[in-house]
């Protein structure tokens, strides 16, 4: 059923989302640290895990595949909520904070990448 | 009239998915007719739901963008972090753990290089502007990471109002710009695999830009940008009040 497959994607995001919750409260920071990531793992190993025992239907993978689909949409409708209008009135220095270091992060990624690709091959 | 109104409140999320699939089907269409397929229908769609939110902004004078349209209220609900997160999960269904357990170091890697880079950038600028405590410079700093680590930051440090504002403006602005940016860029910094994506994730930080950006330029990768992405602001948070706070604190 349909319901197992949305059933289990949110059980990964809340146990990920908890730990995220509870990882933040223990090294004391105010957010929560990597929460998706852990719900993303958990995801990743459970479904391995089922797939692998044939206990993961086609019906219910229906459920989780729904959601990857409407990555795109949700993503739309978080640009239409968005504050806009402060980010380009609030001046010159933010728009100049806000811009400058993605260019440079953006020079670090080929660089970055180089170095870690060697150390792959080992 | 007042009973339309009343319906559309009562039933915001519905009205988000018809407003959300309006808006895609002409990001779409703009992208298949006007722009030959050069821009991916998604990435104008994104960018027509800024644009949106731009003017939703200037009627209302509100902070949502087109949630602060009553009708349009569940807006936020469909685009709030929930969903956001909950439609990023489901995306990991297709990644593979041999890649990311691979692409791991690298990603922790970038996600320390990628806070630090943000931070002395935003700092540069602030310093530029004729700030001069440490206090407002690495709040504005923090902005340049995510837009959390600069309130989170700034509310620790007791910067000024005025400066968290400019903080959070800054990451809003970071946010947006790698949205609009990534599919340009994509090709030139050779973002097209499991292990750039990640490291992209881990340099970029900002989740939202992040997932936009990917979602944009090649809806493969946004499982592997995402997952580095989503600890960059804890990293942020624990990183720019304290270490980056104290090392400035020493230079000036």
């Amino acid at each position: 059923m349909v319901i197992y497959g949305v059933s289990f994607l949110g059980a990964c995001y809340i146990l990920g989302q908890l730990l995220g919750e509870f990882l933040a409260k223990w090294i004391g920071v105010k957010a929560n640290v990597g929460g998706v990531g852990f719900a993303m793992l958990f995801l990743i190993l459970a479904h391995d895990y089922f797939n692998k025992r044939n206990l993961f239907s086609a019906e219910a993978e229906k459920g989780i595949l729904f959601w990857s689909q409407m990555y795109i949409p949700v993503i739309v409708a978080m640009s239409a909520t968005q504050n806009v209008v402060v980010a380009l009135d609030s001046g010159l220095l933010a728009i100049i904070a806000g811009i400058i270091p993605v260019f440079m992060c953006f020079a670090c990624i080929p660089l970055l990448v180089k170095l870690t690709k060697s150390s792959l091959i080992d | 009239m007042e009973i339309v109104f009343n319906f559309f409140e009562k039933n915001g999320l519905i009205v988000a998915f018809v407003a959300v699939g309006a808006i895609s089907y002409l990001g779409f269409l703009i992208s298949k007719h006007v722009l030959n397929n050069k821009i991916p229908g998604a990435a104008v769609s994104i960018l027509l739901g800024l644009i949106v939110a731009y003017f939703s902004g200037l009627y209302t004078g509100g902070s949502k963008g087109i949630a602060d349209i009553s009708i349009f209220s569940g807006m936020s609900l469909l685009g709030g972090s929930m969903f956001r997160d909950f439609a990023i999960v489901s995306t990991a269904m297709g990644a593979s753990f041999m890649l990311i357990r691979q692409t791991g170091l690298a990603g922790a890697i970038s996600l320390v290089l990628g806070t630090t880079v943000s931070f002395v950038g935003g700092a540069i600028v602030a310093v530029f502007f004729g700030y001069d405590d440490a206090k407002s410079i690495a709040t504005i700093g923090a902005g340049a990471c995510t837009f959390i680590v600069g309130p989170v930051t700034g509310a620790a440090l007791q910067a000024s109002s005025e400066v968290i504002a400019l903080s959070i403006a800054t990451g809003v602005v970071k946010s947006i710009f790698v949205t609009i940016s990534t599919p340009f860029i994509a090709p030139y910094i050779g973002l097209n695999n499991a292990h750039s994506a990640m490291i992209y994730g881990g340099m970029m930080s900002t989740t939202s830009g992040v997932s936009a950006g990917l979602a944009a330029t090649d809806t493969k990768l946004v499982p592997y940008g995402a997952l580095t992405a989503t600890f960059a602001t804890g990293m942020g948070c624990l990183l720019c009040p304290s270490v980056f706070y104290l090392i400035l604190e020493k230079i000036l």
